[in-house]
């Protein structure tokens, strides 16, 4: 675990825009919806013959993967090519005991190659702080999930399905479900429903996989799952972290499916228009049935393609951010 | 030295019979009409209306194509581009307020590209300020104007549409 400061000392310039995104935690109502607007515009964008626009010309993305993915580190390449960047991918293994040390070594190595931008994933919470606390100037870190902290352009791309669907936030109920304990998702979800003012936010859990404290953020806490469904607008369902899971948290597979599984029938107590989303993978029949998944209310397919453009404006608003800085120094000087 | 406002309802007129003219002259009789974001829409949506035009009218946001990216950065307020129909193959009529260094139009033109290829592009704009970096030039314009270099034109709108002439800051 590496230790982590007040988050917008880091991400933001002297300007207050964004030039590294590490956490939704602490960022602005403004800026949360400055992302959300830009990532809208790009959305649009699939209407053109040719998807890609021209503003990281020239720039070199450096995916650093340290933990596998396969949707995230996908929809980061395809959104650096649609800016039209070069792009690296690197899928580096957490063998080594010293990680500090060798996430220096990588960070030096990958700058001589002349990086613009690292997009960062890690088993450990803060490593992506970590490595933008360390960068040269002028390299912009995006933080692609690290350990239980936080997963921020997925939580983003989530606020961008949940107003393209939904229009505005103040009236909203919104449940998130399941692996609350491990989930990075929860937390930067939370952070910005509550910043973005979303009236209700519950999470839904055994009691076994909700951390401690989790009322501070402001959320209220359901360990019923019909209870805690009952006229919710947006229902988040979150993958059960087979590989996170040290203990015997759970009893089985198909007696969490039993209580906190998602099916048409318990999903009967949400609102009738209510929307269905799941970070992905989906684990069928775990956390959710295939009736659902697959069903009208389900926006798991929009979310993915959201992503896309998610990582589009987060990308080029703080290569932006980093410019802008850049040029206020030499300027300065 | 110039200030002050300027009414473009007789600049527009002019505008719309040379264009009537323009496109007759090289056999247009169905153009697409494409507005750069803010007041190119605004003249855009003056000239589609005087020419009773079918095909609806198409709006531009360029700030994803700009040259001066790594100078300013991205512009804060982006608004996706709207072509309502194919461009492939048409006679695209792209619209401006102002024209001065021609960076705009560049960028506008990579755009257009980006959505299929026009058949033919005629630009329009209501002002000429005759200070180009890029050999682009307006087919068809309201005025010219030269202006100093501490002073700026703006146009607002879109009604009524008026031409505001002030010293910069």
């Amino acid at each position: 675990m590496f230790e982590i400061q007040d988050p917008n000392s880091i991400q933001l310039n002297s300007e207050g825009q964004l030039k590294h995104f590490i956490t939704t935690e602490g960022l602005s109502k403004a800026l949360l919806t400055e992302i959300i607007e830009t990532a809208d515009s790009f959305a649009d964008m699939s209407a053109q013959q040719v998807k890609k626009v021209p503003l990281l010309r020239g720039k070199t993305v450096v995916n650093l993967f340290f933990e596998s993915s396969t949707r995230t580190l996908s929809t980061f390449e395809l959104a650096a090519k649609r800016l039209s960047a070069d792009v690296l991918n690197l899928n580096i293994s957490t063998s080594s005991t010293s990680k500090g040390e060798t996430l220096k070594d990588t960070l030096q190595t990958l700058e001589a190659m002349h990086s613009d931008m690292f997009v960062v994933r890690h088993s450990d919470s803060g490593a992506a702080h970590f490595i933008a606390e360390h960068v040269t100037p002028n390299v912009a870190v995006i933080n692609a999930g690290d350990g239980r902290h936080a997963h921020p352009t997925q939580a983003m791309l989530d606020m961008l399905t949940i107003k393209r669907h939904k229009g505005d936030f103040s009236p909203l109920i919104v449940a998130i479900v399941g692996d609350i304990l491990h989930s990075r998702v929860a937390r930067s979800q939370i952070h910005a429903l509550r910043t973005l003012g979303a009236a209700e936010i519950r999470v839904i859990a055994p009691t076994t996989l909700l951390p401690k404290n989790i009322e501070a953020l402001g959320v209220k806490v359901f360990t019923n799952m019909q209870a805690g469904l009952k006229d919710a607008d947006v229902v988040i369902m979150l993958r059960l972290q087979k590989e996170r899971m040290q203990s015997a948290l759970l009893p089985s597979e198909s007696e969490f499916y039993k209580l906190f599984g998602l099916t048409n029938e318990k999903l009967q107590h949400a609102k009738p228009d209510a929307v269905v989303m799941h970070p992905g993978p989906i684990n069928r029949g775990v956390e959710i049935e295939s009736a659902v998944a697959d069903g009208p209310k389900s926006l798991i397919l929009d979310q993915v393609t959201n992503g896309i453009a998610v990582r589009m404006a987060v990308m080029s608003m703080s290569m932006s951010g980093q410019m802008t800085e850049k040029n206020l120094k030499s300027e300065a000087q | 030295m110039v200030t002050g406002t300027l009414s473009v309802e007789s600049l527009l007129d002019k505008m719309v019979s040379e264009l009537k003219t323009l496109l007759i002259h090289r056999q247009i009789d169905d153009p697409l009409i494409i507005g750069i974001r803010t007041g190119g829409i605004w003249i855009a949506e003056r000239l589609h209306t005087a020419l009773a035009l079918e095909s609806p009218i198409g709006m531009l946001d360029i700030s994803f194509y700009r040259d001066d990216f790594s100078q300013i950065g991205l512009h804060p307020k982006v608004q996706a581009s709207q072509i309502p129909c194919a461009t492939e193959g048409r006679d695209i009529v792209l619209v401006d307020d102002v024209i001065m260094s021609g960076r705009t139009i560049r960028a506008a033109l990579n755009e257009l590209f980006d959505y299929g290829r026009p058949s033919s592009v005629t630009l329009v704009t209501l002002l000429d300020l005759q200070r180009r970096e890029l050999p682009i030039q307006a087919d068809v314009y309201g005025s010219t104007m030269s202006l100093s270099p501490n002073q700026q034109v703006k146009l607002s709108g879109p009604d009524p549409l008026e031409l505001e002439i002030s010293q910069k800051d």
